[in-house]
């Protein structure tokens, strides 16, 4: 439930309970967006540093 | 086909037809579980013996059971990650795989359980703020997604798939951070742990299972939390002695045995000494306030006193005392003895909250219910073991779970 949906209240209830479930989805999508990115990266420069061997 | 490229590098695996009349019988054993859901997806829950009396029953028991047992996961998350209990990166492979199967578990019997899961998403969408049960929803999704992301970079361990790059680094990557993926599971599961105690202990219509707050949040909210931390590492050392039964191998050294099983000890005479306070001040302040003594929460031939005896004592504070004493844990039928009990103390405490909460009269002129689970919630409530008992088999045979399987097994 987002806040523009006609059930959402601004009340501390809502805020908590959905605010920590994106909280925690946040850090998932995040942590994995990171290793996601930065294993492309690596792999660009683990072909680099290969070509460059060869 | 030539499994030798899948199987990890310095370990011996049984040969292939060994294997595959052992998964056949696992297979057999799913099969007929996925029958059962099938039934009662399509015909619905008139296939069960559920009725006004037991709207939660032998499924909601389960799927507490398994949320317990598979508590190993982020507290051994958390020692290994947070605390740097170095010696416990021996086990933990197994604890996430455990971890992995029983949420997974949990999920599947609610899919069952709830009957309609083409609106599991409402519970996200149209959310009660106000329900525990809302909060478990929520915590139980998103550690399961916490518990595939730990499970991916053992996955991506076997040998074949490590050749990739990508995959290589991948796996890497997700190691290096995943101090921030245990912390978020440890955060997760203290309130879905607890909230599955708090649905009990807020039932004000239910002496048994009703108990004194601390701001929102009932004594039970607190007991669930800290039992599925004490115990669940007890069902972790359980399943790691029966791979190593079954494969006649030594998978885990001794001192990350003897360690894991010293932490899950004071944890479980932490916990039980607060459950004996708890249980003390329900029985002469709490329920006396609505009416009951004790007893007559007892006066059952199935529900005797029995019971809280064998939660509390039995499976309580003798294993707690075992797995405390150096003797105690070092003597493999001492240590076996105590995290059988263990494992047995989590399941009944688990039992009582869900069943005989159903079971016990509410007014003077109600009867005792009694309740017997259908063939088709047995077979559903089976499921899971032999599901368990096919993932734990295809990850020991394919991928490196125990790190210290290759030292303590040398090839010759």
């Amino acid at each position: 439930m987002f806040p523009f949906c006609f059930e959402w209240a601004w009340d501390i209830s809502h805020i908590v309970f959905m605010g920590g479930l994106w909280y925690a989805l946040s850090i998932i999508g995040a942590g994995m967006t990171f290793a996601i990115v930065k294993s492309v990266f690596d792999c660009a420069g683990h072909d680099d540093q290969d070509h460059g061997h060869h | 086909m030539n499994e030798t490229p899948l199987i990890p590098a310095g370990v011996k695996r049984c040969s292939k037809w060994q294997f595959s009349l052992w998964m056949a019988a696992a297979t057999a054993v799913l099969l007929w579980g996925v029958y059962a859901m099938y039934l009662i997806w399509y015909k619905g829950l008139n296939q069960t013996n559920m009725n006004d009396a037991y709207g939660f029953a032998l499924w909601i028991w389960a799927d507490l059971a398994v949320i317990a047992l598979g508590g190993g996961a982020f507290f051994s998350g958390f020692l290994t990650y947070i605390i740097n209990k170095n010696e416990l990166k021996n086990i933990i492979n197994l604890a996430v795989v455990i971890g992995f199967i029983c949420y997974s578990s949990a999920l599947l019997i609610l899919a069952i359980d709830v009957g309609q899961p083409l609106r599991a998403w409402f519970i996200f969408w149209h959310a009660n703020v106000h329900s525990m049960l809302t909060e478990v929803a929520f915590c139980l999704s998103c550690y399961f997604a916490v518990l595939t992301i730990e499970f991916i970079p053992l996955i991506l361990e076997n040998p074949r798939l490590d050749k990739k790059p990508f995959l290589h680094h991948l796996s890497h990557n997700m190691h290096g951070i995943m101090a921030i993926f245990a912390a978020t599971g440890v955060f997760l599961s203290f309130f879905h742990q607890g909230s599955l105690g708090g649905v009990a202990g807020v039932l004000y219509g239910r002496p048994f299972a009703f108990r004194e707050h601390i701001l929102i949040w009932p004594f039970t909210f607190f007991l669930f939390t800290w039992s599925a931390a004490a115990y669940g590492p007890c069902f972790t050392i359980l399943v790691t002695k029966i791979t190593e039964l079954i494969t006649r191998k030594k998978l885990v050294k001794d001192n990350v045995i003897h360690l894991f099983a010293k932490i899950s000890g004071w944890m479980i005479i932490t916990y039980i000494i607060a459950k004996t306070i708890d249980t003390i001040y329900w029985a002469f302040v709490t329920a006396p306030g609505f009416g009951f003594t004790l007893m007559d929460f007892y006066a059952s031939s199935t529900y005797n006193i029995g019971l809280l005896f064998a939660e509390i004592v039995i499976c309580g504070f003798i294993p707690g005392l075992i797995l405390i004493t150096k003797r105690g844990r070092e003597n493999s039928f001492l240590l076996m003895s105590a995290i059988i009990l263990g494992v047995i103390g989590v399941s009944l405490n688990r039992w009582v909250m869900v069943l005989q909460v159903m079971a016990v009269p509410v007014f003077s002129f109600n009867e005792w219910y009694t309740y017997m689970p259908s063939w088709q919630e047995v077979a559903t409530t089976v499921l899971p073991v032999a599901y368990g008992i096919i993932v734990i088999s295809l990850a020991h045979r394919y991928l490196p779970v125990f790190p210290q399987e290759k030292e303590l097994n040398p090839i010759d």
